[in-house]
C-alpha cells in the first residue's frame, strides 16, 4: 500500500457514511465499540479508586486516580516553571553582556551554558531516545545474524544452543557486567554519551535482539520450495537469490520479530534506568521511592501510566509499519 | 539413428528414504522433435513430474540422463522454462515485475531497457494479461496468475517448455480459455512442449504426442500415441470427430487397463489370504 492509501484508512467509514448514509446496525457498532471500553474504564476506575481508600501505607494512602490526576498537574507545572527560570537565567545573561559591552566595547564577554534541572518531560524524553537507540543497535545485530543462520542448516545449529541460553537472560542479571565493562572500554575526559546511557541502551540491546533475530532466522529459512525452483530456473547468483527473492519474502516475519523486541526493549529500559541511573523514566521512579514523600506514591503511579501508554504507542507504531510493509495479505496482522 | 531435439535415454531416478532407496522411474527413453507438442499422461503419483524436474535439471537421474541439442542437461537453467502448478508467482512483485525478473536475468546485456520493456509487454500481451500488468498476485484470480506463469516462462525464449499440470488448479472455463490462448502461442512461435496433464481431453486437443506413463513406483513409459489432427484444431468441432474420439478412447483404455491389471493382482492375493485365515479357524 502506498503512504496515501495508509493515511485514507482512518477516514475510509466517515466517507463511507457520506457517501452512503449511515445504519441502524453501523450506529449500534460504533456505541458498542466507543462505549463497552468507555464502560470498562469507568468501572476500572471507581474499584481503583476504592482500593486506594483501603489500602494505607507508611507513605499515606495507595493513590487512586484523584491522587494520580492532582500528580500530574504538578508535574506539568514544574515542568513548565523550570522552562521559565531557565528562560529567565538566559535573558538576565544576555542584559548582563550587553551592559559590558555598553559600558566597554572591547570588555570580553562569556556566554554560559546553564544546566537545567531535569524535569519529568525531559526524563520522558530521554528514555524514549534511549530505547530507540538500544532497538536500532539490536536490529542491525539481529536481522544480518538471523539472515546467515536462517540460510545455512549448519550455522543454525551450531548457534542454535547459545542463543538459547542467553535468551531467557534477565536484564538485571546482565547490568553488573555491562557497568563494569563500560566503565573499563570507555575511559574519556569529555564523554560525549554519559556511562549511563551507555550502560542502559547495551542492556537494552542484549536483551531485545533475540526475538528479531529467531524470526529473522525463521522468515528466511521458510521460503517456499517452489520460489527456491524458480530462483534455480532462473539460474539467479547467490547474493540475488537473497536480495531479490528470500529477504523480501522474510520480511513480514523480520517485522513481526521487530515489534516483539521494541516490546521487551521498552520493559527492560525501565529496569535497566533505575539500576543504571540514566536520567530517565526508570530513574524518576526510584528517585521518588527514595525521597519518600506524601506526593512520591502518586507521583510513581503517574509514571507507571505514563510507561504504559508509551509502551503502547510504540507498539502501535510498530504495528503500523508492519502491515505497511507486508505483502502476505492472507496473514491477519493486528 | 535419428538425433532427436531433445532425447531422454534409460533415465532411471532413485530416492533415498529410511526405508531403503525409492525406484521412482524406471528406464525412461523419449525422443522428442523440435516444435513438438509432447503430453505425459498417466495416474497420481506415477511419476510425471519427477520426469519433468529431470528434464528441467531439477532433480539428478540417477541413471541414464537427458541430451538437448547435443549437450547434457545436468542443472535448471531459463532455456529449459518452466511452467509449475502452483504458480509460484513471486507475491510482493506485480505480474510485470515478475516477467522483468526473468527477462532481466536472461538478456542481461543483449538487451536494452526499452527492449526489455517491449519484449515484457508482448509476452504479457500474448497471455492476454496486457490489462493487469500491474496488479500483484493477490489482485489477479488463479487462472490469470497461470498466464503470468505462462508469460514469465515464454519471456525467457526457451528452447523447451515445461509444464507441469499448469491448468489443474482451475476451473473447467478457464482452462478452456487457457488451453485455447496455449495452443494460439504454440502456433504463433512452434515452441517445443512437454505438459503433464490429468486431463484426456486436453492432452489429445492440445499435443502431437501423448506419452501414457505406467503405474509407480518404478514407472516407465508404456505407450505412446502419436495425434494425427489438423493443425488449428478447434474443440467444439472436434467433439463430433470421430478421429479425435478414437483417440479419447485409446488414452482412456490405456489408463484403465493398467489400473485393472494391478487391481486382478491384489484381487488374487486377497483370495489366497481369505482361504488360509478361514482354515485357521476351522
Amino acid at each position: 500500500m502506498s503512504i496515501a492509501a495508509v493515511l485514507k484508512q482512518p477516514l475510509k467509514p466517515l466517507l463511507t457514511i457520506y457517501d452512503e448514509g449511515i445504519t441502524r446496525d453501523q450506529i449500534s457498532n460504533f456505541l458498542k465499540a466507543l462505549g463497552l471500553p468507555i464502560i470498562g474504564l469507568l468501572i476500572f476506575l471507581f474499584l481503583w479508586q476504592q482500593a486506594s481508600n483501603s489500602i494505607v501505607t507508611s507513605l499515606g494512602n495507595f493513590p487512586g486516580p484523584s491522587e494520580v490526576a492532582t500528580q500530574f498537574k504538578n508535574l506539568v507545572a514544574e515542568h513548565k516553571e523550570e522552562r521559565i527560570k531557565n528562560e529567565k537565567k538566559y535573558d538576565r545573561q544576555r542584559i548582563r553582556n550587553e551592559k559590558k559591552l555598553a559600558n566597554d566595547p572591547n570588555a570580553e564577554i562569556t556566554w554560559r551554558e546553564y544546566k537545567s534541572r531535569v524535569t519529568f518531560f525531559d526524563q520522558i524524553g530521554t528514555s524514549l531516545f534511549t530505547v530507540l537507540c538500544g532497538f536500532i543497535v539490536a536490529t542491525i545485530i539481529a536481522i544480518p545474524v538471523g539472515i546467515i543462520i536462517g540460510l545455512s542448516a549448519n550455522t543454525y545449529a551450531a548457534i542454535n544452543p547459545i542463543i538459547q541460553t542467553l535468551k531467557p537472560v534477565s536484564p538485571l542479571a546482565w547490568l553488573p557486567l555491562v557497568t563494569m565493562v563500560v566503565s573499563a572500554v570507555y575511559v574519556s575526559d569529555d564523554p560525549a554519551v554519559s556511562k549511563s546511557f551507555l550502560v542502559s541502551m547495551i542492556t537494552v540491546s542484549l536483551c531485545c535482539l533475540w526475538p528479531t533475530m529467531i524470526n529473522t532466522a525463521v522468515g528466511v529459512a521458510g521460503v517456499s520450495k517452489d520460489l527456491n525452483n524458480v530462483s534455480q530456473v532462473l539460474r539467479l547468483g547467490w547474493m540475488t537469490h537473497v536480495r531479490k527473492i528470500v529477504i523480501p519474502f522474510a520480511i513480514p516475519m523480520i517485522f513481526t520479530g521487530m515489534r516483539l523486541s521494541i516490546g521487551i526493549a521498552w520493559m527492560v529500559l525501565i529496569a535497566a534506568e533505575m539500576l543504571a541511573q540514566n536520567p530517565g523514566l526508570g530513574k524518576f521512579v526510584w528517585d521518588e521511592f527514595q525521597n519518600g514523600s506524601s506526593n512520591s506514591l502518586g507521583r510513581i503511579m503517574v509514571a507507571i501510566l505514563v510507561i504504559g501508554l508509551l509502551g503502547f504507542l510504540l507498539d502501535r507504531l510498530m504495528l503500523t509499519i508492519q502491515q505497511w510493509v507486508s505483502w502476505d495479505k492472507s496473514a491477519i496482522v493486528r | 539413428m535419428k538425433n532427436y531435439f531433445l532425447e531422454i535415454t534409460e533415465a532411471s531416478i532413485e530416492f533415498p528414504t529410511p526405508k531403503g532407496p525409492f525406484k521412482a522411474l524406471d528406464k525412461i527413453n523419449l525422443g522428442i522433435d523440435q516444435g513438438e507438442f509432447v503430453s505425459l499422461i498417466g495416474h497420481s503419483g506415477c511419476g510425471k513430474s519427477t520426469v519433468l524436474n529431470i528434464v528441467a535439471g531439477l532433480y539428478q537421474a540417477t541413471e541414464g540422463g537427458v541430451i538437448l541439442e547435443g549437450k547434457e542437461v545436468n542443472e535448471p537453467g531459463p532455456e529449459r522454462a518452466v511452467v509449475f502448478q502452483n504458480h509460484s508467482l513471486l507475491p510482493w512483485l506485480t505480474s510485470y515485475q515478475n516477467v522483468e525478473l526473468a527477462v532481466k536475468q536472461v538478456f542481461k546485456g543483449s538487451k536494452t531497457k526499452a527492449e526489455m520493456k517491449d519484449w515484457i509487454e508482448h509476452n504479457l500481451t500474448l497471455v492476454h494479461m496486457e490489462h493487469a500488468m500491474h496488479k500483484r498476485p493477490d489482485e489477479i484470480s488463479g487462472g490469470m496468475k497461470q498466464r503470468v506463469g505462462i508469460a514469465r516462462a515464454l519471456a525467457m525464449q526457451p528452447k523447451v517448455l515445461l509444464m507441469d499440470e499448469p491448468f489443474g488448479a482451475l476451473d473447467a472455463l478457464t482452462r478452456a480459455h487457457l488451453q485455447d490462448s496455449v495452443m494460439e502461442i504454440q502456433n504463433k512461435l512452434g515452441n517445443t512442449v512437454i505438459m503433464i496433464t490429468h486431463d484426456v481431453d486436453e492432452a489429445v486437443l492440445l499435443s502431437d504426442r501423448i506419452v501414457m506413463m505406467t503405474n509407480g513406483p518404478a514407472a516407465t513409459i508404456g505407450e505412446i500415441l502419436s495425434i494425427d489432427l489438423e493443425r488449428p484444431r478447434n474443440r467444439l468441432s472436434l467433439a463430433d470427430d470421430p478421429q479425435y474420439n478414437h483417440y479419447r478412447s485409446e488414452v482412456l483404455r490405456f489408463l484403465n487397463e493398467k489400473q485393472r491389471k494391478v487391481e486382478s493382482f491384489e484381487e488374487a492375493k486377497n483370495k489366497s489370504e481369505k482361504t488360509s485365515t478361514s482354515s485357521k479357524v476351522a
